[in-house]
């Protein structure tokens, strides 16, 4: 056997690639629909909260800060734990699937409230005072005027830490979630063949990167043609 | 009703420690133009921010066109429709085109179908001379073109009284023309208006009333010609002597 026969035999072995193909794609699915979770949840309560924080009301940004500051610190993998095995403690006992999405999106949600806060405070003050100075209320001027000025300095640097977070659905695989890492890692134990790992990797590959090259497109459509 | 348009009466501002207006009062007439000058920090944006209180006055009352408001009562959003403000920086909307900044307040505030609020738009538009340019964004907009799209969104929602601060201060010498063009045209239809301005020629043929402004105190006030020519104060005529040698 030559080198390069020894190779493919351990990372491109066809047999036990199609035998564990079908979990793999069952991985795929379930990756899917934890990212997806993650992004539409997180960012939704991102955006909320810097809704909120815009009232100004005292008190409430201050928690704002520190709930936002706290999950910006900590290691997702760390929330993910304290999740799946603290939370029984106090007798709630979500799953592994539950524990990640909720930590992710905890996560997402801190940064992209950081990254709408910055946008709307970026928006000049002109703006506010020639819609407020129209009739426009408070939150008329928030959503026609302000939002859609603080959208487009948002979408670069949210898209970019919208992926960076669902790849941590990977992350998954320490609280026995069935994506895609899990799958393969569990399918290389079983088959003492590492190739299902590449086709792990392969799939993750096929999944974000489209999204990346997206949001790569999105961002050059975007620059300022002021 | 002939009372004034605007009656703002002892009103004070203070920024913290500042105190920026110290107890002024602006009565402004049915088609008056009151022109506003002083030397920079003297109050006079403030003042202006105050009538429609975008600013909120420390002390006074400030009525307009029989409205009260500074009254908790007030819609202020509906009072704003009647005060037209246009910004030394123009502020348009920087995402909508000239007739979408047009627009925003009619359908938002005054309820207008997007029908009217586009048929409203285009007349004034029309009435500032850019007729031609509904379809484009301020960012293909000379400085001159994007104020007087300003002073079209004012404009548009028919309001009782107008407020310029320095409007053509931000343009280049050879866009204010139009701009002033724009603005005596207004004066001549018989709208209200309170200009803050250094436009002197201005202030001489197109003011009924010129006010003296100074560390937050109206000094004098009289017809431009004779602020100009004589003021009796030594703060005013210290203060045009300088804008007189620019
Ligand atoms: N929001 C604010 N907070 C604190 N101080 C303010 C604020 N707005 C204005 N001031 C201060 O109030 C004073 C009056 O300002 P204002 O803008 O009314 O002057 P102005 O007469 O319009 O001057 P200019 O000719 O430079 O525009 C200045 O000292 C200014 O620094
Ligand atoms: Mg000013």
């Amino acid at each position: 056997m030559s080198s390069w026969e020894r190779f493919a035999e351990t990372f491109l072995n066809t047999k036990v690639m199609l035998k564990y193909l079908p979990d793999i794609l069952s991985g795929v699915v379930v990756t899917i629909e934890l990212a997806a979770l993650v992004v539409v949840t997180g960012i939704a309560a991102g955006l909320a909260l810097a809704l909120l924080r815009s009232l100004g009301i005292r008190p409430l940004n201050w928690l704002i800060v520190v709930v936002v500051d706290l999950f910006r610190s900590l290691p997702p993998l760390v929330v993910i734990v304290l999740i799946y095995f603290g939370l029984p403690s106090v007798d709630l006992s979500p799953s592994g699937f539950v524990s990640t999405w909720l930590s992710l999106a905890f996560v997402l949600m801190a940064f992209s409230e950081e990254i709408f806060w910055a946008g709307i405070t970026a928006v000049a003050r002109g703006q506010w005072e020639a819609a407020r100075s129209t009739g426009l209320s408070f939150g008329q001027t928030l959503m026609s005027v302000v939002l859609p000025q603080a959208f487009r300095l948002t979408i670069p640097p949210l898209t970019n830490r919208t992926i960076a977070i669902t790849k941590g659905t990977a992350l998954g695989t320490v609280v026995a979630v069935t994506e895609i890492l899990g799958q393969a890692s569990s399918a290389m134990s079983n088959s003492y063949n590492p190739s299902p790992l590449l086709m792990g990797a392969l799939a993750y590959i096929v999944l974000f990167f489209p999204v990346v090259v997206v949001a790569r497109w999105v961002e050059t459509r975007l620059a300022w043609k002021r | 009703m002939n009372g004034p348009i605007v009656d703002a009466r002892g009103l004070h501002k203070h920024f913290g420690a500042l105190h920026v207006l110290r107890g002024v009062d602006l009565k402004v007439a049915e088609r008056e133009l009151v022109f506003v000058i002083g030397p920079s920090g003297s109050g006079k944006s403030t003042l202006l921010r105050c009538l429609n209180r975008l600013e909120e006055p420390s002390a006074g009352r400030v009525v307009v066109d029989g409205i009260d408001m500074l009254d908790p009562r007030t819609d202020i959003n509906h009072a704003r429709q009647r005060i037209g403000m246009v910004f030394q920086s123009f502020n348009l909307y920087p995402h909508m085109t000239a007739l979408g900044n047009v627009t925003l307040a009619l359908r938002k505030v005054a309820g207008k179908s997007r029908a009217e609020a586009d048929a409203l738009g285009r007349a004034a538009l029309e009435r500032v001379g850019l007729g031609d340019r509904a379809g484009h964004t301020p960012g293909q907009l000379s400085g001159g073109q994007q104020q007087r799209v300003a002073i079209a969104r004012a404009i548009a929602l028919e309001p009782r009284v107008m407020l310029f601060d320095e409007p053509t201060s931000a343009l280049d010498p050879e866009l204010v023309g139009s701009v002033l063009e724009v603005m005596r045209s207004l004066r001549e239809s018989g709208m209200t208006m309170i200009v803050v301005s250094h436009e002197m020629g201005f202030a001489r043929n197109a003011a009924d009333r010129v006010v003296f402004m100074d560390e937050g105190a109206i000094v004098e006030e009289g017809p431009p010609a004779a602020i100009f020519a004589k003021p009796t104060h030594e703060r005013t005529r210290a203060f045009i002597s300088q804008i007189q040698r620019h």
